[in-house]
């Protein structure tokens, strides 16, 4: 007999988080992503981890930072005002290299907004979300099992690339129950870390090789900080080693966007129109080209699931043919511009509902038919 | 490679201080590494965590690990080192300003009595940015924020983290002769230890004030802030109380993954929407989640998204069940096909789908919610018909199960079956048959 469940996105999350082999998260409740936090509480005990509430957003990251360099994997969950308390803490964990994965769940903005209310609207903001302006990994699950394999995927990146990798979802995807068949979900390996216990904890040449991580209390003694650095982790402002530090937080993952890059693909030969989604409007996405192949007209789509750094690649060979892009989204066009970028003379409109109701495969056929 | 040697002679590098001449800064490290010395701790599993200003530059001259972060949130990064590794030594080194600006994290810490050791390095004032006041200046001090005199009261941080549970406090100065001892007992205080311990800034705040060793024991006088260990408390550490109160965690099972059996099946052929709209804190969501498992279990592909307030218990509460023969993604809404109205909360917020209704649509209403207008049929469920009282907490279930026989997507049985599962299967069944009953 079939067998299957009755779940939600921040279930999976957490579920592909504990796969991943994550033993430590901290945060501070906030809608849409409690449920993360609360199900953590449980969870990590049981299996020798720790979860903490933390007094704040700030205070929650600040503990998943320091944990990681004490030997945990660590992740934090919150919604929009929380990754704005989380900013400058972002930058540390970029400037530190310290691995960390960090669950948006996204509600209607701009500040308190709609607790309750679906948005897509921090796709941009998590992307720039902290100075300075370096690359950001962030991951796009569009149903419950994207939910419990992308934010284990997470994890393998944040360790692959020591930075912080963000899993953006939203209100929808997080809160509402989908029946899921057990057999549907990947198999997960617990996610291996490259550790050294003596040597520097930073290395910049080759600009984009990523040295392993150092660990508190496991080998030679070892220093971190968010402050300009030379490899060993002591302040400096001397130019050449500050623009090679500089140089190398970019080159780590803008030299290896191939590993990261992640998108699928439904081209029909023949189509002039993409469909382009990400997150929860990649059902509507679905549901249009169905309709409209179901018609006898031809329509292709791409859904991205890996939204930063863009999959440039991707992107750019399944322009071929298309002359016109419709990018539907749950705020109002933050990430067409990335496709206008790409576009040349090419046609992109988009789909924009930031009223708190899903955008139907109905909205989309109105532009893209 | 170079050999550790337990314990260490110093826990100084080689480097030299860099701070400005006079300044305690230097003084009170030299006490750190004597403590340190005292304590003969293995450097290899000490973590200083330093904040910012010229404080945050303390952890740069020590042979230990070392990190540092962010103005003001040293407390945390400390707290979570611990955590993760309750073996490690860990010694927060911050200024007078990462007092005020984490405030919170030191009330948090100290409350929780995280096992970490914080020295404040208290100058009165913001020694790296140019002298500002800080949360410690004294009332009246000049600094080159506070021109005409500081206005505000300045913060006593050992009664703060004293009277919010710290294992061990202690206020005193950089020229103190038993301060490495101090430190040495901070260090050795399972909970959360904190020292208050006051110098000179002479780029600043002794050229502004003609600040003194003298003026730091007048001030401290004056207000009433005296020196010495003011708490001392047997509590247990927090990492090691975390650990302790989930040690039987092991034992518990997962609470994640319920599967579902699909053992029965379903005439549907295309989508349906079944709207559930009551009030808060009447079990609307809970009841739905039955229905929609009790779909699956009729090889059903159910999605159920939950609208209400903000509010908890007043309002109202929507569950929208799409269910269908084939997978459905989420996406915007269809008009529902039956709607399920169990209170007039309930019937504020449905009102606007009920014109858009199709004319084979059903509404099936409790009684006493008024006329509605809709070209779908309209059925009132009066639960108050059958021969058993039902409870509050039952009604939206009753409901739901009378509907879900009216409407005839799936068999009663499946409803049955999901509800006899989990703590409350009883009570659910009970409310099943009386819906049942109820509306034969």
């Amino acid at each position: 007999m079939v067998m299957r469940e009755y779940t939600d996105g921040n279930s999976a999350v957490v579920r592909g988080a504990l796969a991943a082999g994550c033993d430590f998260f901290a945060g501070y409740p906030i809608t849409p992503a409690s449920g993360i936090l609360m199900a953590m509480m449980r969870e990590l005990p049981r299996t020798g981890g720790v979860a903490i509430q933390g007094e704040d957003e700030i205070a929650s990251i600040g503990m998943c930072i320091g944990a990681t360099l004490a030997g945990s994997r660590a992740m934090t969950a919150t919604s929009g005002p929380g990754i704005s308390l989380y900013s400058e803490n972002i930058g540390l964990a970029v400037m530190g290299e310290v691995p960390l994965v960090i669950v948006d769940v996204q509600r209607l903005g701009p500040a308190t907004g709609g607790a309750t209310t679906v948005s897509q609207g921090d796709v941009q903001f998590v992307r720039w979300g902290t100075a300075g302006g370096y690359p950001i990994i962030a991951l796009a699950p569009t149903n419950v099992v994207e939910c419990f394999s992308f934010t284990a995927r997470a994890f393998h990146l944040a360790e692959r690339f020591r930075c912080p990798v963000f899993v953006l979802t939203d209100k929808a995807l997080a809160m509402t129950l989908t029946t899921v068949d057990l057999d549907a979900y990947p198999s997960i390996e617990a996610v291996q870390r490259p550790t050294a216990t003596v040597g520097a904890p930073y290395r910049y040449e080759p600009a984009d090789a990523v040295s392993p991580l150092r660990l508190y209390g496991e080998g030679e003694v070892v220093r971190f900080t968010g402050s300009t650095h030379d490899e060993s982790a002591f302040i400096t402002k001397r130019p050449p080693t500050v623009g090679a530090l500089n140089r190398h937080l970019a080159a780590k993952i803008d030299g290896h966007v191939d590993e990261i890059e992640s998108v699928a693909l439904d081209l029909e030969p023949g189509a002039d129109t993409l469909l382009l989604g990400y997150g929860v409007t990649a059902g509507a996405v679905h549901q249009a080209v169905a309709t409209t192949r179901a018609d006898g007209d031809k329509l292709s789509s791409m859904i991205v699931h890996s939204l930063w750094p863009v999959p440039e690649t991707s992107l750019t060979a399944a322009l071929e043919g298309i002359t016109r892009i419709v990018v539907p989204e749950l705020n109002l066009g933050l990430y067409r511009r990335e496709v206008e970028r790409l576009a040349g003379t090419r046609t992109v409109l988009g789909v924009n509902r930031i009223d708190g109701e899903l955008i139907s495969a109905a909205d989309i056929l109105e532009v893209a038919a | 490679m170079t050999t550790t040697v337990i314990p260490l002679a110093t826990y100084r590098n080689d480097s030299p201080y860099p701070f400005c001449p006079g300044c305690g800064h230097s003084t009170i490290l030299d006490r750190l590494d004597e403590a340190m010395v005292m304590a003969q701790i293995d450097p290899t599993q000490v973590v200083i965590v330093s904040d910012i200003g010229c404080a945050g530059l303390s952890d740069q001259y020590f042979a230990t690990n070392a990190f540092h972060g962010l103005h003001g949130r040293s407390v945390t990064y400390a707290g979570g080192i611990k955590l993760a590794n309750p073996n490690l030594t860990v010694v927060v080194i911050m200024g007078d300003g990462g007092t005020g600006i984490g405030g919170t994290h030191l009330i948090s810490a100290a409350r929780r009595n995280i096992g970490i050791t914080v020295l404040v390095l208290n100058n009165l004032n913001f020694g790296m940015t140019g002298g500002q006041h800080s949360t410690t200046t004294p009332e009246g001090a000049l600094t080159s924020t506070t021109p005409e005199g500081n206005l505000e009261t300045p913060l006593d941080i050992c009664a703060t983290v004293g009277v919010n549970g710290a294992a061990f406090t202690y206020r005193g100065t950089s020229f103190d002769d038993d301060l490495a001892k101090r430190i040495a007992e901070g260090i050795a205080t399972p909970g959360f230890a904190l020292l208050d311990i006051w110098e000179l800034c002479t780029a600043y705040f002794v050229r502004t004030n003609r600040f003194s060793r003298r003026g730091i024991e007048q001030t401290m006088q004056e207000l009433g802030f005296t020196p010495g260990v003011h708490h001392r408390r047997d509590v247990a550490e927090y990492a090691d109380r975390y650990r302790a109160a989930h040690a039987g965690d092991a034992a518990k099972a997962p609470s994640g993954r319920r599967a579902i059996p699909t053992e029965f099946g379903s005439a549907l052929r295309d989508p349906f929407t079944l709207v559930v709209a009551g009030s808060a804190g009447a079990k609307v969501r809970s009841a739905a989640r039955l229905v929609g498992e009790a779909a699956i279990r009729s090889g059903l592909w159910v999605t159920q998204s939950d609208d209400y307030p903000v509010t908890v218990k007043s309002g109202h509460s929507v569950s929208t069940l799409v269910l269908s023969p084939e997978p459905v993604p989420l996406a915007g809404t269809a008009v529902p096909d039956a709607l399920v109205v169990l209170s007039a909360d309930g019937l504020a917020k449905a009102r606007p789908m009920l014109a858009h209704m199709r004319e084979g649509g059903a509404v099936l209403l409790v009684p006493g919610l008024g006329d509605v207008t809709t070209p779908a049929r309209v059925e009132i469920v009066d639960l108050e018909s059958g021969d058993v009282p039902i409870g509050k907490a039952s009604r939206a279930l009753a409901t739901l199960a009378a509907a879900v026989k009216r409407l005839g997507l799936f068999p009663v049985e499946a409803l049955r079956g999901a509800a006899g599962e989990g703590p409350f299967a009883e009570r659910n069944l009970e409310a099943i048959d009386a819906g049942l009953r109820a509306f034969s």
